[in-house]
């Protein structure tokens, strides 16, 4: 966990430019008092906010749309996890059922 | 390994010349030659140059601030922001499109499915009939002191959505312990609860103190006066500082006991353990050494024979 000065360093950044970001909600730490508590997934949010910006040149306009893309993404990702464990769970012959329907339902395509 | 910046005692901020200039007074303090014998400057003056050796070159410096080598130079793993977002910790970013949130959501639409199957109603598949859906729990972080932690305190927070909130951490409170907010996450859909807000707790290493059950230690260094004479100190606990009197004739080593100053829990109290560390004064002393002579001639005694080592 650190905090904005740290984060600022870290990260080579303007701390107007980090504060725009806060504000933007690119990135959202919590706040105590006046101190803010950057936590290991923002942090690894902010390297991909610098790699998007630095390393692929994404422009500040396009890096909401970035985000929030990889966002549904992963929030997806998450979900259809969630579904495999639950079919998982079923009992053998409901879940040779459930799979023969999915073939069938990936066919389609 | 300690941070650079701390043992240097410089500001993240520093210069270059303020870090040398930091190094340079510490190593004339700290330095073997000027401190033979002295095996906690030695110790020190190894940290202190491992620390300017980092510090001191611009390259290993802005890769030490980047966090892309810890301490010791070695490369420290980066977690890719994939790994936070697939898992739990990424809730707070992904409000609006996790399971459920949202009304066009695919796997929304079986959860509907199914709360109309359990009324015995009919209802298609793609019934657009909204169902109150509970919004999903938003995960933080919050730092506090091991004092706070362990007689508990009151933290303002602001949450990223800009509401204030008073969170109480509770005495005893353990490094990741986490608290659960009720109805602080992510809103709910069609009138369904919000998430709550999960604030996980850690704990900052404290220089002095250190938990053990409901007991905090700290090691207080005392002189040989004090030692052998007894006296008032005035030590540090998690109330604030209190004076502890030394007994006449205190080893080091030797655990005193503040009653009722460790960590509460129930309505009892841990202890405050206090072990004693004698130490000598910085720079061997004439007057003691001739003082000594004399003594130890007199007044020899044997303290390794009871454990068989001398």
């Amino acid at each position: 966990m650190i905090t904005f000065d740290e984060a600022i360093l870290r990260y080579a950044i303007g701390p107007d430019e980090l504060a725009a970001w806060i504000d933007q909600k690119w990135v959202r730490p919590l706040r105590a008092g006046e101190v803010w508590h950057f936590d290991d997934c923002d942090e690894a949010r902010l390297d991909l906010i610098c790699e998007l910006r630095r390393g692929l040149a994404v422009n500040d306009e396009a890096v909401p749309v970035v985000l929030s893309l990889l966002d549904q993404l992963y929030a997806t990702r998450n979900t259809l996890r969630h579904v495999r464990d639950a079919i998982a769970q079923l009992p053998d012959p409901t879940l040779h059922d459930v799979l023969a329907r999915l073939e069938l339902e990936l066919e389609k395509d | 390994m300690d941070d650079p910046y701390k043992i240097l005692g410089v500001a993240r901020s520093a210069t270059q010349d303020q870090i040398k200039s930091a190094y340079r007074k510490l190593a004339r303090t700290l330095h073997p030659d000027l401190n033979p014998g002295n095996k906690q400057a030695e110790e020190k003056f190894k940290k202190l140059s491992s620390a300017n050796d980092l510090l001191s070159d611009p390259a290993k410096r802005a890769r030490f601030d980047a966090g892309e080598i810890d301490a010791t130079g070695a490369e420290r793993a980066r977690q890719s922001y994939r790994n936070y977002a697939e898992g739990g910790a990424g809730g707070k970013y992904s409000d609006g499109f996790r399971f459920g949130d949202n009304a066009d959501d695919i796997f929304a639409e079986l959860l509907r499915r199914r709360s109309k199957g359990r009324r015995g109603g009919g209802g298609g598949f793609f019934d657009e009939e909204d169902e109150p859906l509970r919004g999903s729990d938003a995960q933080y972080s919050l730092k506090v002191t091991f004092p706070e932690a362990a007689i508990g305190a009151t933290k303002r927070i602001t949450l990223p959505t800009g509401k204030h909130l008073d969170v109480k951490v509770p005495a005893g409170t353990k490094d990741g312990a986490t608290l659960r907010l009720k109805g602080q996450g992510n809103p709910g859909r069609s009138s369904g609860d919000a998430g709550d807000a999960l604030i996980e707790i850690k704990v900052e290493a404290h220089p002095f103190f250190t938990a053990e059950g409901h007991d905090v230690l700290v090691t207080v260094p005392v002189t040989l006066p004090e030692a052998v004479l007894g006296g008032k100190v005035t030590v540090p606990t998690v109330d604030g500082k209190v004076v502890l009197s030394i007994p006449p004739g205190s080893n080091s080593g030797s655990v005193l006991r503040l009653k009722g100053r460790g960590i509460p829990h129930g309505k009892a109290r841990g202890d405050q353990l206090v072990t004693l560390k004698v130490v000598l004064p910085d720079r061997p002393d004439t007057d003691l050494e001739t003082f000594l002579r004399g003594w130890a001639e007199k007044h020899p005694y044997d303290v390794r024979a009871k454990l068989t080592m001398g």
